[in-house]
């Protein structure tokens, strides 16, 4: 029973660390994640550059 | 009562592990991203040719702007403004996709400056990037 007192508190700070890790925006991986999808946008990963489709 | 507490710690643990996952990704595969990404990919046939021409720059906000219109032939230019147009919208709803899709919709202007930065980085030499409110040709 005295366990309980010490795990309460813990899971307390537990789950207020998870609130406060996912209030920060994760820069890096936006930054991955643009990169994936501009390479898909703008086909960057062929050998074909899309400015040389210019007339 | 130990085992309950042993069940409780670890259910916490897997909470902080999995939280701690969530929060250093950024989920991108849904269907609405794809319907986007596909949409623009498609237009970026059309949109390449402007933005070498210099007709069409990538601004600092994440979107694209007729930068010289004169760049464009008069006959053309109704469908190049309909095209930044349409991309525009398409660049708007992808950023307010991803920030939904994380469930944080307050993200979604870091969402947009991170992509900005990106665009403008990875745009071609000779294409016209918009940096302190000044065009910049790369």
């Amino acid at each position: 029973m005295k366990r309980i007192r010490i795990v309460v508190p813990l899971t307390a700070l537990a789950l207020s660390a998870c609130v406060t890790i996912n209030i920060y925006f994760p820069a890096a991986a936006a930054e991955k994640a643009a990169d994936k999808i501009i390479d898909e946008v703008w086909q960057t990963q062929q050998d074909k550059p899309a400015a040389k489709e210019a007339k | 009562m130990n085992a309950m507490i042993k069940l409780f710690v670890a259910v916490v643990a897997l909470t902080v592990a999995l939280n701690v996952f969530a929060a250093a990704d950024l989920e991108v595969n849904t269907p609405g991203v794809s319907a986007i990404k596909q949409s623009m990919q498609a237009r970026h046939a059309q949109l390449a040719a402007h933005y070498g021409s210099g007709a069409v720059g990538l601004t600092s906000d994440g979107l694209i702007a007729l930068r010289d219109a004169g760049a464009v032939p008069l006959a053309q230019r109704q469908a190049v403004n309909a095209l930044v147009a349409a991309e525009n919208n398409d660049r708007n709803a992808l950023y307010a996709e991803i920030s939904n899709a994380n469930g944080h919709p307050e993200w979604q202007a870091e969402i947009r400056s991170t992509f900005a930065q990106r665009w403008v980085q990875r745009a071609q030499p000779g294409w016209w990037v918009q940096s302190g409110g000044a065009w910049k040709q790369k």
